[in-house]
C-alpha cells in the first residue's frame, strides 16, 4: 500500500464532520492528481472552509479518510507536523505574523520548524517576494502592507515550506477588488508551474481560467463537478444553476 | 442547630480543629455581627460608590470647566494615592475637625469610624466608578446623541434616558470588576478599628490562638461573598442583554 | 464556519487595571478637556494644590507657628524617606515575583490538560477575590519567621513576608492579564502557525507571546501602580515602611496641628510617584492604539 507519485496526491474518501448539531460535510469524496488545480465553488456554510481544514488536520474529521500521499490525516498517530511541511495552507484573512516583518514572515517556519541554515533561508525568501512581485517590502510590517500584498506574502510564506499542495482558502473574498487581481495572477503562475491547488474561491471567471476540475458543493454535499468548459456551461442540477446564475 | 455546634466542639477535641466561632456562643455573636458589618460597609460603599460615579460621570460632560477640573483633580487625587492613606487621613485627621460639643463639655467626633470608612472607600472606588461611566458614556456614538437630540430631549434627558442606559451596560464589565475591588478593600476598615469580619476575627484569634482556622473562614468567606456578587453580576449583564451593543 | 476573532483588546477582568478611559484621553477630546491636569503640568499643579492646602491648614491652625510646622515635617522627611525606599523595595519584590508566578499560572490556565487548567483557575480566581489586607495577615502569620534549606536556617524578615503576600494577588491579577491577552489574539494567528507547523509551544513563543507583551504592557504598568498605593498595608501588619514611620513620627511630636499636614505629605509622597506612572501608561495605550 505504499504509495508512488503516479498515484493521486490527496485522496478524499466519504469524509464527515460535524460542529454540534450541525453536519457540515456530509460525505465528501474526490481525488487530486499531482499538478491539478482544483476549484471547490458554493455558497457561504456549505463546509469548503471546513474540508480546507480538514485535509491540513487543523479540524478533525469523524468519519471516512483522507489521504495525503498515502499518510492517513485522519489516524491518531500521525506526524501533524510532517503533514504540514508537505501541505500548505493560506487564509482569507492573510494571518501573518504582524510583529515581523515580511522577509521575516516567510522566515520564521523555515528556520524555526525546518531548521534550515538562515543564510540560505534568507536568499529564498528573497526569491520568493520576488516571486510575488514584492521586491523592495523585504522590512515591511504587514500593517504597513496592502491587503493583496499582505496576502501575496502570505502566499510566499507558505511556498517557503515547500509544500507540495497548496490550499487557497477564499484568499481574496477580504481584499479591495483592485486588489483581488494581483493575488489571482500570483496563483496562476503558481498554477502553471505545476503545483498543486485545491482553491475555494468565490471568482468564477478566475476558477474557469485555472482550474482543471471544478467542484460544486452545497451543504456539505458535491453536487455536481466537472472540467470548466462543461461545468459552467452544461450544469444539470438545479441548485447549481441557481448559484451559478446569481454568481455570474 | 445544638447538634452542629456540638460537631465542631467535637471537632475541636478529636482534631484540635477550633472553630470557637460554631460551637462558643459568645465567639459565634461577635463574628456574626463583624459578618453583618462587612455586609452593611461593602453595601453601603457599593450604592455610594456608584452615586458618585454617575454624579461625577455626569459633572464631567457640564460644560462649566472649574466642575470639571475639579472632579477631575479628585479622580486623581484618588487613583494615585494610597487607600489606607485616604482612610487614615480622613478619619484621624479630618476627623478630628469635626467635631460637636456636647452639653457637659465633651467634645466627640460627629462622625464615626464606620461612617468614616463608607465615606472614605465610596470616595476611592467613586474615582473609579466615573471613569467607567465616562467610558461607557464615551462609547455611545455622537449619532445617537444628536438622534435625541433632534427629538427635542434636553441635555438631562437625553443623560437619564438614552446616554444612561445605553452606558450602564457597556460599563458593566468594568464596574463589577471595580466594585470586586470594592468589596475587598472594605476589610482596610480594620485600620480604622470598624468591627468587621476581619477585625472580629483578629480579637477572636487573639483570644483563642486559632489564627490558621480564623484566617481561612475568613478568606473563604471573602472569596464566597465575592463569588456571589460575580454570579448576581452576571446574570445582570446576561438579563440586560440587548443585541447589537456590549463588549 | 472560522471562528470569530475575539476582540482585540485585551480584557482584563480587574477593574483597576483596565486601560484609563478614553475620558482621560486629551488626544480624544481636543486636548483641552484638562488643562490643568494634562501631563507633568497637571502633576505639578496637583501637587502643588495638595502642598497649599496642607499649609493653610497647618496656618489655620497654628496662625505663627505655621513655620514651625514646615520645619517639623522637615526634620522627619528623611525617616519618612526611608520608610518610602522600602515601600517601592516590596512594590519592585512583590511585581518580579507575582509577574514570573501570575505568567507561568496565565499560561497554565490555557493548557491543554483540562486538570491543570481548572487548577490554575482556581487558584487565579481565589487569591484575585481574596482581600489583599487578609492575604497579607495571612502570609505573616502562617509564614514561619525562617526558613531551613538543607540545615541552613534563611531569616524570614517581616518585609519580605509582607512582600510575598502582597505577590499573591499580583500573581493572580498576572494570570488573568496573560491569560487575557493571549486569548485576544485572533484565532488565525494560531491557524496559520499551525498550518506552517509549528508546535503549540513553538507558536505560544514566537507568535502569540510577542504580541501579547505590546497589549499587556500598560494593564501590567496600572497593576503595578495599584500594587504601590496596596504597599501602605504593610504598616499594619508591623512593617517599618513610610506609614508606619510616620505615624511614630506623629506620636513622637504629639501635635494635633501635624496630623493634617502630615498625611498630606505622605499623600503627596505616593501621588508623585504614582501619577507619572499613570500618565505614562495613558501615552504608551495611546501609542498602542494608534498603531494597533
Amino acid at each position: 500500500m505504499a504509495w508512488t507519485p503516479d498515484q493521486p496526491l490527496i485522496q478524499i474518501k466519504d469524509v464527515h464532520k460535524s460542529f454540534g448539531a450541525v453536519e457540515v460535510l456530509k460525505g465528501i469524496s474526490f481525488d487530486v492528481a499531482k499538478s491539478e488545480v482544483i476549484c471547490v465553488i458554493g455558497p457561504s456554510g456549505s463546509g469548503k472552509s471546513t474540508l480546507l481544514r480538514c485535509i491540513n488536520a487543523l479540524v478533525p474529521i469523524d468519519r471516512g479518510s483522507i489521504m495525503v500521499e498515502g499518510q492517513e490525516v485522519h489516524d491518531p498517530k500521525l506526524d501533524k507536523l510532517a503533514l504540514r511541511r508537505k501541505v500548505g495552507m493560506v487564509f482569507q484573512q492573510y494571518n501573518l505574523f504582524p510583529h515581523r516583518t515580511a522577509q521575516q514572515n516567510i522566515m520564521m517556519a523555515p528556520l524555526h520548524v525546518l531548521k534550515q541554515d538562515r543564510h540560505e533561508v534568507e536568499a529564498r525568501a528573497r526569491r520568493l517576494l520576488k516571486k510575488v512581485r514584492l521586491e523592495g517590502k523585504e522590512n515591511a510590517y504587514p500593517g504597513e502592507l496592502s491587503g493583496g500584498q499582505q496576502q501575496r506574502v502570505a502566499i510566499a510564506r507558505s511556498l517557503a515550506m515547500n509544500p507540495d499542495v497548496m490550499l487557497f482558502d477564499e484568499v481574496t473574498a477580504a481584499l479591495d477588488p483592485e486588489t483581488v487581481k494581483e493575488v489571482l495572477v500570483t496563483i496562476r503562475e503558481l498554477a502553471e508551474e505545476g503545483m498543486t491547488c485545491i482553491i475555494v474561491t468565490h471568482e468564477m471567471g478566475f476558477a474557469r481560467e485555472v482550474a482543471g476540475h471544478i467542484y460544486f458543493t452545497d451543504r456539505g454535499v458535491i453536487v455536481e463537478h466537472g472540467p470548466p468548459a462543461e461545468f459552467f456551461v452544461k450544469a444539470r442540477d438545479p441548485r447549481t444553476r441557481q448559484f451559478l446564475s446569481q454568481i455570474l | 442547630m445544638q447538634a452542629v455546634w456540638n460537631w465542631f466542639r467535637w471537632l475541636h477535641e478529636t482534631t484540635g480543629i477550633n472553630l470557637t466561632i460554631f460551637y462558643d456562643a459568645f465567639d459565634r455573636h461577635r463574628f456574626f455581627d463583624g459578618f453583618l458589618t462587612s455586609i452593611e460597609l461593602m453595601a453601603s460603599c457599593l450604592a455610594l460608590s456608584i452615586v458618585i460615579g454617575l454624579v461625577g460621570a455626569w459633572v464631567q460632560g457640564s460644560s462649566f470647566k472649574p466642575l470639571r477640573v475639579a472632579v477631575g483633580g479628585y479622580i486623581q487625587f484618588f487613583r494615585n494615592t494610597p487607600p489606607l492613606i485616604q482612610l487614615y487621613f480622613f478619619y484621624f485627621a479630618l476627623g478630628s475637625y469635626i467635631t460637636v460639643h456636647l452639653a457637659n463639655g465633651q467634645t466627640v467626633p460627629l462622625i464615626n469610624n464606620f461612617t468614616w470608612a463608607v465615606i472614605c472607600l465610596s470616595f476611592y472606588a467613586g474615582a473609579f466608578n466615573v471613569e467607567i461611566f465616562r467610558a461607557g458614556i464615551e462609547a455611545v456614538p455622537d449619532t445617537t446623541v444628536e438622534a435625541a437630540e433632534a427629538l427635542g430631549y434636553s441635555r438631562f434627558g437625553i443623560y437619564i434616558h438614552v446616554l444612561l442606559p445605553l452606558a450602564f451596560r457597556i460599563s458593566l464589565p468594568a464596574l463589577t470588576n471595580n466594585l470586586v475591588n470594592l468589596m475587598k478593600t472594605t476589610s482596610n476598615a480594620y485600620a480604622i478599628a470598624v468591627p468587621e469580619m476581619l477585625y472580629v476575627s483578629n480579637q477572636i484569634w487573639s483570644d483563642n490562638l486559632n489564627v490558621p482556622e480564623m484566617m481561612n473562614v475568613v478568606l473563604i468567606i471573602y472569596v464566597g461573598l465575592v463569588g456571589l456578587f460575580v454570579f448576581v453580576m452576571t446574570r445582570l449583564e446576561r438579563a440586560l442583554r440587548v443585541p447589537g451593543i456590549g463588549l | 464556519m472560522t471562528p470569530a476573532p475575539r476582540p482585540e483588546q485585551a480584557r482584563c477582568d480587574l477593574a483597576v487595571v483596565l486601560p484609563l478611559s478614553p475620558a482621560l484621553d486629551p488626544a480624544r477630546n481636543g486636548g483641552a478637556r484638562w488643562p490643568l491636569f494634562h501631563g507633568y503640568r497637571g502633576l505639578a499643579g496637583i501637587a502643588l494644590l495638595i502642598l497649599a492646602f496642607a499649609l493653610t491648614q497647618a496656618h489655620a491652625q497654628t496662625g505663627p507657628g505655621a513655620l514651625s510646622i514646615i520645619a517639623t515635617i522637615w526634620k522627619w522627611t528623611p525617616l519618612m524617606a526611608s520608610g518610602f525606599v522600602l515601600n517601592v523595595v516590596i512594590s519592585f519584590l512583590a511585581m518580579a515575583i507575582g509577574t514570573v508566578l501570575g505568567t507561568f499560572l496565565g499560561l497554565a490556565q490555557i493548557s491543554q490538560l483540562r486538570p491543570l487548567r481548572a487548577v490554575s483557575w482556581f487558584v487565579t480566581q481565589f487569591f484575585r477575590n481574596a482581600p489583599w489586607l487578609v492575604l497579607l495577615f495571612y502570609a505573616m502569620l502562617l509564614l514561619p519567621f525562617q526558613l531551613q534549606i538543607g540545615g541552613v536556617a534563611i531569616a524570614l524578615p517581616d518585609w519580605l513576608k509582607a512582600t510575598f503576600g502582597l505577590s499573591l494577588p499580583v500573581m493572580a491579577n498576572m494570570s488573568e492579564l496573560v491569560r487575557g491577552a493571549i486569548q485576544s489574539i485572533a484565532y488565525g494567528q494560531w491557524e496559520s502557525a499551525e498550518s506552517l507547523a509549528f508546535t503549540r509551544w513553538q507558536t505560544l513563543r514566537m507568535v502569540i507571546l510577542p504580541q501579547c507583551v505590546k497589549r499587556m504592557l500598560p494593564p501590567w504598568m496600572n497593576l503595578y501602580a495599584i500594587l504601590v498605593v496596596g504597599t501602605p498595608l504593610c504598616s499594619i501588619v508591623g512593617v517599618n515602611e513610610a506609614m508606619t514611620l510616620t505615624s511614630n513620627a506623629l506620636a513622637a511630636e504629639a501635635n494635633h496641628a501635624l496630623l493634617v499636614p502630615m498625611y498630606l505629605y505622605l499623600l503627596a509622597w505616593f501621588f508623585l510617584y504614582c501619577y507619572p506612572i499613570a500618565r505614562w501608561t495613558v501615552a504608551l495605550e495611546r501609542r498602542f492604539a494608534i498603531k494597533g
